[in-house]
């Protein structure tokens, strides 16, 4: 579970969260929507720390998941990032093959042998039904494949390392509606084993899949609701607005 | 009309240079292959270099050359990648800003005043610390390691800068150190850059001439040791071209050939490893 108490962001002197407290439940797919800029990306970046690798960033108030504050001092930031993955907006395979793509999770934590190696990367693309697919080409280059391909892929190598949390940063923005379909498929088959948070930009698609939803507005947590409550019958005005398409 | 005319300049100016190009391939390969065919491959890659007494073997300059070179690589390459990585990794901007300037400054040092700091710091140095007589395949090595750094840190630098940043935020976000990304990631990433650049910097090595001149002792033999002196091709050329006439002129022309042909493998692989990306 991941909690956060009177969270603050700030870039510099630009205030980007803005008193954020909201509790996100394991196991369920948790969307975060709003317009561009609205802090939804910042947000999810707050979870795995990613906002500490851009200068100037200051933040107050309280993050735990599972209890644990995972903005201590003496935090190990690797063993956090290991536990809360993250998937991009574009797929970022890297300039490797397939099978070092899905193994360079477990080899950065030390995994060396080679047939345990193998287990894990047949086991994370069986996650992301892309075992059958890639039979026989894990040695091709990973940027060979198509897109939808390549992000399965990261998804996969996410897996690799066991998390618990699975981060989305608008996982199909770069991806055509049938690739975006099965990407969807996928996440809700993984709700089963992971706690995922999603942002997104296309309220449809937290509709469909989300179990629960937050609108951000300008830094602001608006409203945070089961998603049926927030599409159908909105406790605030902007959120209403919002999401009949009246701004955004 | 008038951009008839400026077109037709313009490619007569470009094909000027390749022309300068075409003319100095044709011209050294004409004055230098005769004698190789002339003395025979065996006298030619022989170890014998007396070209008065019609004996024309190259071999222990080449060896000389690639010695030296390979040492400069064994010093430059750590070194200049080590400086890529530090700079594009792990400094902070202004540091980026102040540091790249001076280190591509070192481009513009002329060779002879590397050659200089050689024979007063170097070489002593060498004699007094380490044994042998200080002109050495090691001081021309060390020497020319740093004359090839500039080389090696720019384009590596410049091909770090240009991995995508989502492949760090990828491998970060796995919980890679940024130690791991760097390794595991980024350099597999820039790899054909980094390859470019070493063999750039090994082109550099091969051709300088007058920095090795002064401190490599210029002894025609194989050296047994690092501390040995050593002749490169590029020496042997500068110091007996002056007063060589008859089949000694040629010989060094065929030196130069030999010298020619290492160089434009060199550039072919290059050019067609940064292709491939």
């Amino acid at each position: 579970m991941i909690k956060t108490t009177n969270l603050n962001l700030f870039y510099k002197d630009f205030h980007a969260l803005k008193n954020v407290n909201l509790r996100i439940k394991e196991k369920v797919i948790t969307a975060m929507i709003g317009p561009s800029g609205c802090g939804k990306s910042t947000l999810l970046r707050v979870f795995n720390r990613m906002n500490d690798l851009v200068e100037g960033t200051r933040i107050t108030g309280d993050v735990l998941i599972n209890d644990k504050n995972i903005y201590c001092p003496d935090c190990d930031l690797t063993a956090l990032r290991k536990k809360v993955g993250m998937v991009f907006q574009r797929p970022n395979v890297f300039p490797l093959s397939i099978f070092d793509n899905v193994s360079y999770g477990p080899k950065v934590w030390g995994i060396t042998n080679k047939t345990t190696l193998s287990e894990i990367v047949e086991n994370s693309l069986k996650g992301v039904n892309l075992l059958e697919e890639l039979e026989g080409q894990l040695k091709q280059p990973a940027l060979s494949l198509s897109l939808e391909k390549q992000q399965r892929l990261c998804i996969a190598r996410l897996l690799a390392v066991e998390p618990e949390v699975l981060l989305m940063d608008e996982p199909c923005s770069a991806l055509d509606p049938i690739s975006t379909a099965k990407i969807e498929e996928l996440m809700v088959e993984l709700k089963n084993k992971y706690t995922i948070v999603i942002v997104t930009h296309n309220m449809q698609q937290a509709a469909r899949i989300a179990d629960e939803v937050g609108f951000m507005l300008l830094g602001e947590l608006i409203e945070f609701d089961k998603t049926s409550k927030i599409f159908t019958n909105p406790a605030d005005e902007k959120t209403a607005n919002y999401i009949s398409g009246r701004f955004g | 009309m008038k951009d008839k005319i400026a077109r037709w300049t313009l490619l007569v100016i470009a094909f000027s240079a390749v022309l300068a190009l075409l003319l100095i391939t044709f011209f050294i390969f004409q004055q230098g292959v005769p004698l190789i065919f002339k003395a025979g491959l065996k006298n030619f890659f022989s170890t014998q270099w007396s070209p008065t007494h019609g004996k024309f073997g190259i071999s222990s300059m080449i060896v000389g050359s690639l010695m030296v070179t390979f040492g400069a690589l064994l010093i430059g390459v750590p070194l200049g990648l080590s400086c890529a990585i530090f700079l594009t990794e792990f400094s902070s901007k202004t540091l980026q800003k102040n540091l790249k300037p001076v280190i591509e400054l070192l481009a513009g040092i002329p060779s002879v005043v590397y050659g200089f700091i050689g024979i007063i710091v170097l070489v002593p140095f060498i004699r007094e610390h380490i044994g042998g007589p200080g002109f050495s395949v090691l001081a021309s090595s060390i020497i020319l390691g740093i004359m090839i750094l500039p080389t090696i840190v720019s384009i590596s630098y410049d091909s770090l800068l240009v991995v995508p940043g989502t492949y760090r935020a990828g491998s970060l976000a796995l919980g890679a150190t940024k130690w791991q990304t760097v390794t595991m990631v980024l350099i597999p990433a820039a790899r054909s850059g980094i390859i470019t650049s070493i063999i750039l910097g090994m082109g550099r090595a091969v051709g300088e001439t007058m920095a090795v001149i002064m401190i490599a002792g210029n002894a025609l033999k194989i050296p047994h040791s690092i501390l040995d002196p050593v002749r490169t091709i590029t020496s042997t050329i500068a110091l007996e071209l002056s007063y060589s006439v008859g089949d000694h002129r040629m010989a060094l022309f065929a030196c130069g050939t030999i010298l020619f042909i290492i160089i434009i493998i060199l550039n072919i692989i290059a050019t067609k490893l940064t292709r491939r990306t």
